[in-house]
């Protein structure tokens, strides 16, 4: 066998697997979702109608709010951990990054656990006020659910990119008059701009799209992925479902792909 | 004096947002081994709740690492040569291929799911069988074993090596099998870890591709959130982290060898 023939043969298993069971089934994805009985104009449901439009805006605000505040906590920390040593630095790291391997619906059991019926913050504010704060089960306890699931991964990449930044144009600032925020504002945050972009996409594609989470806490969250999941389990309406899950589908796509395209790194929501 | 308090705020601050990861994860495992969660930890200790799971839940994680080994296999066959091929091809056709196949990292599980279901859900004995979820699994995790494969031929040699294995005569496959594979390694390591993992814990697919009879670990997770009490649910939670914990551990410390070679 000629050395050519060998590498197709190679790479025929893959190109069969990734035909029937990926691009087959969402090519049919694609054209049930126009198969309902406003034809095409099914994919434009998820604007035009006022209860999908208000799910999609309700969706893109919880991954937006997610993005950014989860931005910010692992900027914090991901700065502090990888600019100071201490005793116990490695083990603050590791209680950081343990949650990485967690699914979605183990995520939602530890908000459960957190802000649920039986929960501690319901528990502490219960002692103290003498009224139990449950929003476990609430769009509020969604966002907890997905900074639990975003700060890990982007604390890594923080991280990473700031053990990459040269001390040397921080030092260059301050020897220039610059004070420390400036410093932060002008060369520190600038510089990390590529990991933000790319963490910060992932933040939100994931928090757009997971399911996990949401299922656990509950079926009446108003997002795009538990809409996807009463209309095709309960309403069985595939065609509405299938439109909209090719919708969400291209939403993270494309916020993955342009992020890329700007930090040039490879990129991948999770969950 | 100033950068000591910019110090000691940085740290508190870094110490709540661990608590928040690692509080409720305490709070699962002792409620796992707890008598009475409600009453707390002075309600005793026990190991009625594990061995309750055990009972109720052995199917599910039995067919999890059915699974998992299942798609480890499946991946290791199909992605290893691919990801050779890919990288002695080169060019544009490759990039187009693996773009494609790590699509399935972007779109949303549910979506795929609703794909392999309106495609596949009128084949009833596939559709009901665990091979099922399996393609699901393998097309997801599929990306992670290629991209890991193809990490490691961009930093060694692996043209020179194959034309001067191919010199001295050896055939192709020979060459896959002698010199290809044991210098993918690493890699190929790298990538079953990471396969096993995602696997174990896959829920957003699995949920829309399980029957009451093909149920993985993860959605006896769900199962036992919505019907159990907490201290099953805590126990279950439990059983997950013993078996996804040393997965994690052994993924970093090699992700740290490989960074010091």
């Amino acid at each position: 066998m000629s050395h050519r023939s060998f590498v197709w043969l190679c790479l025929l298993p893959l190109a069969v697997v990734t035909a029937a069971f990926f691009l087959l089934p969402m090519a049919r994805l694609v054209v049930t979702g126009a198969g309902g009985p406003q034809g095409l104009a099914g994919y434009l449901a998820i604007l035009t109608e006022p209860r999908y439009r208000a799910t999609l805006i309700n969706t893109v605000l919880l991954a937006a709010a997610t993005t950014i505040v989860t931005l910010i906590v692992a900027t914090i920390a991901g700065m502090f951990l990888q600019r100071h040593r201490f005793p116990g630095r490695a083990v603050l790291i590791a209680m950081l990054t343990f949650p990485l391997a967690f699914p979605g619906v183990v995520v939602g059991f530890m908000i459960i656990l957190l802000a649920g019926r039986q929960g501690l913050i319901g528990d502490f504010s219960n002692r103290l006020f003498g009224e139990k704060l449950v929003f476990a089960y609430s769009i509020y306890g969604l966002f907890l659910g997905y900074l639990y699931f975003s700060i890990p991964r982007v604390i890594l990449t923080i991280m990473a990119a700031v053990q990459k930044l040269d001390i040397g144009l921080e030092e260059a600032a301050r020897s220039l008059g610059a004070g420390p925020w400036a410093v932060q504002r002008d060369v520190v945050l600038p510089a990390l701009a590529p990991a933000f972009v790319a963490s910060g996409a992932i933040a939100f594609a994931t928090a757009m799209g997971a399911f996990g989470t949401a299922f656990t806490l509950a079926t009446n969250i108003d997002v795009l992925p538990m809409l996807i999941y009463t209309e095709f389990t309960l309403a069985a309406n595939f065609s509405i479902s299938a439109a909209l899950s090719v919708g969400l589908g291209i939403i993270t796509w494309f916020i993955l792909a342009l992020a890329r395209s700007f930090s040039g790194s490879a990129v991948a929501a999770a969950g | 004096m100033r950068d000591r308090l910019i110090f000691t705020s940085q740290l508190i601050f870094t110490l709540l947002v661990a608590s928040f990861l690692v509080v409720p994860a305490i709070l699962s495992i002792s409620a796992g081994v707890t008598v009475n969660y409600f009453r707390g930890i002075q309600s005793g200790v026990t190991l009625q709740w594990v061995a309750q799971v055990w009972e109720l839940y052995a199917g599910t994680i039995l067919l999890s690492f059915v699974i998992a080994f299942a798609t480890l296999a499946l991946t290791l066959a199909v992605g290893v040569p691919a990801a050779y091929a890919l990288h002695i091809r080169g060019g544009r056709m490759s990039r187009v291929v693996e773009e494609i196949i790590t699509l399935p990292l972007a779109i949303p599980g549910l979506a795929i799911a609703l794909a392999l279901l309106l495609t596949y859900g009128d084949f009833g004995d596939f559709r009901r069988s665990w091979l099922f979820i399996l393609v699901g699994h393998v097309i997801f995790t599929m990306p992670f074993m290629v991209r890991s494969v193809m990490a490691v031929f961009a930093t060694i040699d692996i043209k020179t090596l194959d034309e001067s294995a191919a010199s001295l005569g050896a055939s192709p496959w020979r060459r896959f099998r002698d010199v290809i594979v044991p210098n993918a390694l690493p890699g190929i390591l790298a990538g079953s870890l990471m396969v096993v993992t995602l696997s174990l814990g896959e829920f957003n697919l699995t949920w829309m591709l399980h029957t009451p009879l093909t149920k993985t670990l993860p959605i006896g997770l769900a199962d036992s959130y919505a019907s159990m009490r907490l201290e099953v649910a805590s126990a279950y939670t439990l059983i997950f982290f013993v078996m996804i914990i040393p997965l994690l551990v052994a993924m970093q410390l090699f992700a740290e060898k490989e960074a010091k070679r």
